[in-house]
């Protein structure tokens, strides 16, 4: 009998897959509470390190062309379409349903990224306008990338409410540090996996695993922080946030709906810009 | 010995071109009804590529009837985004076969290897993967708030951009959700032969897409097949208003990018240099062979003669030769009777008195060549200023005043493209306000890209083609 | 010939006349001039233009004397195995290493191979006229028949033009019949292709017989863009005056792509005439023995590899 080799579950910061440097890890258990894995327990300091490697992987990421982040969302799900397999065993055994249903959840998260990879390359024509002004002036309005979010996808959904929350902020040319599902993680972790592989420069999305709550606060206050979407905060943490977001005037937002261009405009600012017109 | 390129041809061990092909009717090749076929060659050599089959009215009709099963039964029927999903598979895979389709278009069209292989073929799969994203965003695209495809759609497309044209015009069909039959054009049809490979390998389902070669005639025939809802044509101006009549009362709808006399505009402040790069591509790219190519040169007239200088001192670079050859800026002219009908208008110039230069070159003995070529001292009244030559042959006219560059740049029935060049920002919106054309270029020209509209006022066509504007054209949203 | 006076308001009338440089224009032909594909006999004929075209360079505060020689023997004989190569354009070194590196050439057969000397306070230039005069006058003192000096890119910025141009106009004065003075703009630190022009017909109204880029300890260096628009201000200058200015890019020109690509800026620019030791130099170092390496590739067909050229 050949013993199988299990996936040592690390963190994602910068492109790379770092421990803890705290040390911590913490148990995930099946449905069942079997011990499934130990994942690592990230620290402020791993948060810190997340939001510096987010914040240097931005001029390059919000300065390519929308074509060629359009391309990068699109080899996503292509990498991702690869582990299917992997995603839906670790959402079968975390979430404890059926795969016939963690199936359907994988490919609903790989359409996800093809959708918005469609998205990169239409949203200021969509979004944008000419401004037909009183007066000799040319006057355009374009949506931007807000910065660097910060992402605590929904509690309750390994990998679709992590895709749904990810794609967007990236496809509208953010970064993103992503506090992973405290109770299903692996799919975060293995997603980090296909980001690795798929072209996405390091430090464009950050993966972190650990405590929501430890973590939260700390992403709140941090002022290098542009934008957080709150969808998976609980009620309290979400007021926490909100009040030290208010610090640097963060934009926070929680999502009900799924695939909408309204999630990739809550973390875009538009910018007008006016020019004479003349001899 | 100088610095002279050694020949660093381009490989053809990749493409594979059959002796004879067939039509691409419902995913398969198939013989033509009649037996009649016509050759189509290397305008570089003049050596036969392969034998087409000729699509008269019957074959042209089984295409029809194909696309229109393959409309009601699949294609009408399919979730936008699976739709989605086949159009990101052919970018896909025309990315993962371009250098093929560059070899093979080079020897079908004679365009540089180094344009099909940097513009012509990465634009065309870039087409394929901006119109795939839009499958499942048709309600965000502005054309009504309820938009359907047309349903079965004729689409002739020109030899200038053959991939290219057929990327403008099966992408948005297809994205929206029509299906398509495609008549390539007599002298370029290769690249689409080889699409049609695409499509078996992307899965396409059967009928979606159907290419039919042949002439003018199968063309004609498409037009005015009773089943097709729209057409969607690139040509000449002439064939254009040919088409607008025949569709006349039939309800189909049609887009037309037609000819054009475009004025590549330089004010006496612009940046020098790239003024002359940008004047070189808006004339010489791909040979001439370009509707929206800027061929009438309206310079101020007190920068007149250093620009001229400067000119013609770059243009003596251009390396005129094998298109296969890496290092070719200028290749072979497509046809004979497209070279002919260069050396006719343009003898008319020396007839009217204009200044002809061109910079000492040996062209090739075998194939159809023309050398870059300027005309100084053009007015308004000459044919050279007036008629498309589709060829690589600028005039150069001058004006005094912004106004009156302005004035001369719209004196025409055309309305395609214009250049501007200043380094003055608000004199660029200025002449973009003024100017009757579809596409303005300001300190740039000749630039492409999907998510750019194009297409042309007045005489230079119906409708535009490449970003959220361009779809309109492929969906009913309000009217009937 | 005179074409400005060293008066703030006669340089800044001849500087505001220059045309813009529109830089998306020129990065595409930059870019477009990088896909020429050299192959065979031009790529023969390039490999050992640009071998004979290196100022081989060391510019370390680490140097010594054992460096510097060792240097100069592979200026003079770069692949020892192979007699038909060409030995490069010049040695680069700063000025307290020019007496060791003169003695050293001239010892070893390299009486030909000029000496070029960094100077005017290398590489930031922060010092005073005094300070700078005497630099170069050590190099010339110790047998330098080049000087590379730099401008004062912090006068260039705030608009000092006549700071710029007077300390070359000075230098060039001391270099005299002596050596030739290249001019190092520093492109690096003038960010704008419009800077970049303005420079260069600065450097040449007061004097310079090259301009080049940079001193290799600021990145970027010798873009091809950069590159391009000082090709076509020494093309303009010779239309002006019928002076040829030579140009030297140096710092991040490592391989023989690089260096062929910049070969060919220089014939579709400038033209053929520059592509001459005497009107164009590439500043390098490491990029030499990817030179030799391709050469032994071209020679019997296998790929070299890095222990059969020489470490110096």
């Amino acid at each position: 009998m050949r013993i199988d080799i299990r996936k040592t579950y690390k963190l994602y910061i910068g492109g790379a897959f770092p421990r803890s440097e705290s040390g911590r890890t913490y148990e995930v258990t099946d449905a069942k509470s079997n011990f499934i894995a130990n994942p690592a327990q990230a620290s402020r300091k791993d948060l810190r390190d997340a939001v510096t490697a987010a914040r240097g992987a931005l001029g390059g990421w919000s300065g390519a062309t929308a074509f060629n982040r359009s391309q990068i969302l699109y080899r996503i799900a292509e990498m991702m379409e690869a582990r299917s397999e992997e995603f839906v065993e670790e959402i079968a055994l975390l979430e404890g349903i059926s795969r016939v249903a963690a199936k359907k959840q994988v490919d609903q998260a790989i359409d996800a990224w093809v959708w918005y990879s469609g998205w990169c390359d239409k949203i200021s024509t969509v979004a944008g306008s000419t401004n037909p002004i009183s007066g000799p002036f040319y006057n355009f309005t374009v949506p931007e990338s807000v910065g660097v979010v910060g992402i605590f996808p929904a509690q309750k959904s390994s990998l679709l409410g992590l895709v749904q929350a990810i794609a967007p902020v990236v496809a509208g040319g953010n970064t993103a540090v992503v506090v992973a599902s405290q109770k299903f993680p692996l799919c975060a972790i293995t997603l980090s996996e296909a980001l690795a592989t798929s072209d996405l420069p390091g430090g464009v999305v950050n993966i972190l695993t650990g405590i929501t709550s430890e973590l939260a606060p700390w992403m709140g206050a941090h002022m290098d922080v542009d934008a957080i979407d709150a969808t998976g905060l609980s009620k309290e943490l979400d007021k926490e946030v909100r009040i030290s977001g208010a610090d640097n005037l963060k934009r926070i937002h929680k999502f009900s709906s799924s695939d909408t261009p309204q999630r990739m405009l809550a973390f875009m600012e538009y910018k007008t810009v006016w020019h004479p017109i003349g001899i | 010995m100088t610095f002279e390129y050694s020949p660093a041809p381009e490989s053809t061990a990749i493409v594979d071109i059959s002796a004879q092909y067939g039509l691409f009717i419902n995913g398969k090749f198939v013989a033509a009804k009649g037996s009649k076929t016509f050759n189509t060659i290397n305008p570089a050599t003049e050596k036969v590529l392969s034998k087409i089959a000729y699509a008269q009215a019957s074959d042209v009709d089984k295409a029809v009837v194909a696309a229109r099963s393959a409309y009601t039964k699949v294609w009408s029927k399919m979730a936008p985004q699976e739709r989605g999903k086949y159009l990101f598979r052919i970018a896909r895979i025309m990315q993962e076969r371009a250098r093929e389709f560059a070899v093979l278009e080079t020897m079908d069209n004679g365009k540089p290897i180094r344009e099909t292989r940097d513009i012509d073929v990465p634009l065309a799969a870039a087409h394929f993967f901006y119109h795939a994203g839009w499958a499942d965003k048709l309600k965000y695209a502005g054309a009504g708030d309820n938009p359907r495809p047309h349903g079965v759609v004729g689409q002739i497309i020109p030899w200038n951009f053959p991939l290219l044209m057929l990327a403008w015009k099966v992408a948005p069909a297809l994205a929206t959700g029509n299906t398509v039959v495609l008549k390539p054009a007599e002298t370029t049809p290769l690249t689409a032969l080889l699409f049609a490979e695409v499509c078996q390998q992307a899965g396409l389902p059967t009928g979606v897409v159907n290419i039919v070669t042949g002439d003018g005639a199968t063309g004609s025939a498409l037009v005015n097949h009773p089943d097709i809802d729209k057409i969607a044509f690139t040509g000449s101006t002439g064939v254009g208003k040919g088409i607008a009549r025949a569709i006349a009362g039939t309800g189909k709808s049609a887009t037309l990018e037609l000819g054009g006399k475009g004025a590549n505009i330089v004010f006496d402040d612009s940046p020098i240099d790239q003024t002359v790069e940008g004047i070189v591509s808006g004339i010489f790219f791909n040979q001439g062979h370009v509707c929206c190519a800027g061929s009438r040169l309206l310079v101020q007239e007190n920068v007149h003669d250093e620009l001229i200088e400067k000119l013609k001192r770059r243009i003596s670079q251009i390396r005129v030769g094998d298109p296969l050859d890496k290092n070719t800026d200028l290749g072979a002219i497509n046809s004979a009777a497209q070279l002919a009908r260069i050396k006719e208008i343009s003898s008319s110039g020396d007839a009217e008195g204009a200044h002809r230069w061109s910079p000492e070159c040996t062209l090739p003995e075998k194939g159809f060549w023309y050398p870059p070529t300027i005309f100084t001292g053009v007015t308004q009244a000459n044919r050279i200023a007036q008629e498309e030559i589709f060829g690589p042959v600028l005039s150069v006219l001058t004006f005094r005043t912004p106004q009156e560059a302005i004035d001369k740049a719209n004196n025409t029935p055309y309305g395609l493209s214009a250049g501007v060049w200043t380094e003055k920002g608000s004199r660029i919106l200025w002449a973009a306000k003024q100017l009757k054309a579809g596409v303005i270029w300001a300190n740039t020209f000749n630039k492409f890209d999907p998510a750019s509209p194009f297409g042309g006022y007045k005489e230079s066509g119906w409708g535009r083609e490449g970003g959220r504007h361009g779809l309109a054209a492929y969906l009913k949203g309000g009217e009937k | 010939m005179q074409l400005v006076e060293g008066t703030d308001s006669s340089i800044r009338r001849f500087l505001k006349q220059l045309p813009g440089v529109d830089q998306v224009g020129a990065e595409s032909r930059a870019a477009m001039l990088g896909t020429r594909s050299i192959k065979t006999a031009s790529k023969k004929w390039a490999i050992d233009c640009a071998i004979s075209m290196i100022d081989l360079t060391t510019l370390e505060g680490s140097d010594t004397d054992g460096k510097v020689k060792a240097l100069c023997t592979k200026a003079v004989h770069p692949d020892p195995t192979d007699p038909t190569v060409p030995s490069v354009g010049a040695i680069c070194v700063y000025n307290d290493k020019v007496a060791t590196a003169r003695k050293h050439l001239d010892a070893i057969g390299g009486q030909s191979i000029p000496v070029a000397a960094v100077s005017t306070a290398f590489p930031s230039g922060r010092a005073s006229l005094e300070v700078k005069k005497q630099d170069t006058l050590d190099a010339l003192n110790s047998g330098a028949t080049e000087i590379d000096m730099v401008i004062d890119r912090g006068a260039f910025l705030s608009g000092d033009l006549v700071k710029v141009f007077t300390e070359i106009v000075y230098i060039k004065e001391l270099c005299g019949d002596r050596a030739h003075l290249k001019v190092i703009l520093e492109t690096g630190e003038l960010v704008t292709l419009d800077n970049v022009r303005k420079a260069s017909h600065l450097a040449m109204a007061a004097g310079a017989d090259f301009i080049k880029t940079s001193t290799g300890k600021i990145s970027p260096a010798a873009t091809a863009p950069v590159v391009l628009v000082m090709l076509e201000a020494v093309r303009d200058w010779y239309e002006m005056t019928g002076i040829r200015i030579g140009v030297k890019p140096a710092g991040g020109i490592r391989t023989t792509k690089d260096a062929i690509k910049q070969l060919v800026l220089v014939r579709e620019t400038a033209g053929e005439e520059w592509l001459t030791p005497k009107l164009f130099r590439i500043g390098a170092s490491a990029l030499l023995n990817d030179l030799l390496m391709q050469r032994m590739k071209l020679r019997n067909g296998n790929y070299a590899g890095p222990n059969y050229v020489t470490l110096d």
